[in-house]
């Protein structure tokens, strides 16, 4: 947890990458808001928000007495969102530091070639 | 919701000194409260009051509902763990464990061995020669098997190293989304406990200057940091809670910002970053406002 931005959207962004990686398969059961409060040593409250972000968007489903489960789809619904925002989140600041640094778009293409080979 | 505790227009005077000033909060049922100030804030004072053990020169307090001042009913739910606590002269830690259940009705002796394992606590030895961190180990452990409706720790780990806080932390975690109660924690070290606390009582002076709920309260400012020109020009006539500056650059914290205000200092080349909770009462609670050339 950082203090950067609040720590419920941090843990709904954590859970989000366990979905997006397959660690959290769908239809698979979540932690338990303890769970998650006694792992990233935050309050139950806390952890409570950050859940109840990814319930509204639907990614996350509660059974009464059981837990909360993985939805079908959610993987795919995460990825499109994380696509959606790749160029405000990724692409326009590797642009505003490349241009700070003079290097036009042509050189970046070619970096951006040279490293997907290298990898 | 229920509140545990209602203050209203509370103080008390040592002679000329307004140790508690006027102040009046409510505190929700079970949530962790931090209790924060600096040395001589009057944190402990209002402690003292809150569990009956001084009498408030004004304004009125209720525990459970009622006045707690000579009131087992309300002392029976309530577990004060103070800074230094004494025991009797020959007392040994297991001596401490005995006694305590008599005080409180939901004592939990599993759970107490427990915590007496992690701390490495050694019952036998008598309890002044305990070192100063074995000795806030006690309290912490009374402090958390008491399970008392409303516990109130005020600064429970002079001396307890870095382990053991740890374990205090993950404790008190654990058994309270277990056995949710209401927790009034009072510490120096903010930045370890701040993800813990749902609610933040801030006291300067004798004054509440603070009670909010600890998630507004970490998102409330921002540093802005960049030319100094183009900060102030984006600024403008903002309320400013600090400066910083070397050479040409410049550090300010300001209130909360909008989205659309985030966009604009990005635009403006300037940098963004977050201030923790500790950074922000320091800001707030201090009272020179000169400017350090050497730190930003």
């Amino acid at each position: 947890m950082d203090d950067s931005r609040p720590i419920f959207a941090q843990v709904a962004e954590n859970i989000e990458n366990d979905i997006i990686s397959g660690a959290l398969p769908e239809e698979g059961q979540a932690p338990s808001i303890n769970e998650f409060a006694a792992f990233y040593r935050i309050n139950p409250a806390t952890a409570l928000k950050g859940v109840n972000v990814l319930v509204d968007a639907g990614i996350l489903y509660k059974k009464r007495g059981i837990g909360m489960f993985v939805a079908t789809g959610a993987q795919e619904q995460l990825k499109g969102a994380r696509r959606d925002s790749f160029s405000s989140e990724y692409v326009r600041p590797l642009l505003a530091e490349a241009e700070k640094l003079g290097i036009d778009s042509a050189q970046l293409t070619q970096m951006i070639a040279k490293e997907a080979n290298n990898s | 919701m229920t509140s545990t505790i209602e203050v209203t227009n509370l103080s008390k005077h040592f002679g000329k000194v307004n140790a508690v000033n006027d102040v009046s909060f409510t505190v929700a049922e079970n949530k962790i409260y931090g209790l924060l100030g600096r040395n001589g804030a009057g944190k402990t004072t209002l402690m003292q009051l809150l569990t009956g053990q001084e009498f408030a020169s004004s304004g009125t307090i209720s525990l459970f509902g009622q006045p707690p001042v000579e009131n087992a009913k309300v002392l029976q739910n309530t577990c004060f763990i103070k800074e230094s606590q004494r025991y009797p002269e020959d007392f040994r830690p297991k001596d401490v464990f005995k006694t305590a259940p008599w005080f409180f009705a939901n004592w939990d002796q599993e759970f107490a061995d427990r915590l007496i394992a992690d701390f490495r606590l050694p019952l036998d030895r008598r309890i002044k020669k305990l070192s100063r961190g074995q000795l806030s180990s006690i309290g912490v452990i009374v402090g958390l098997a008491s399970r008392a409706p409303l516990t109130f720790f005020d600064e429970p780990y002079l001396g307890l190293d870095a382990v053991a806080r740890q374990i205090f932390y993950d404790r008190l975690l654990e058994d309270y989304a277990n056995h949710p109660r209401t927790v009034i924690l009072s510490t120096h070290l903010i930045d370890e406990v701040s993800n813990l606390l749902e609610h933040v009582l801030v006291i300067d002076e004798g004054k509440l200057l603070i009670n909010e709920d600890a998630e507004t309260l970490r998102n409330r400012a921002t540093n802005v940091v960049g030319m100094k020109t183009a900060v102030e020009a984006f600024i403008g006539n903002r309320e400013v809670l600090h400066r910083d500056g070397i050479g040409g650059l410049s550090s300010v914290t300001v209130a909360g910002l909008s989205e659309s205000e985030r966009r604009d200092a990005h635009a403006a080349g300037l940098e963004l970053s977050p201030v923790s909770l500790q950074q922000l009462i320091i800001q707030l609670t201090r009272t020179e406002t000169k400017e350090f050339e050497a730190s930003a």
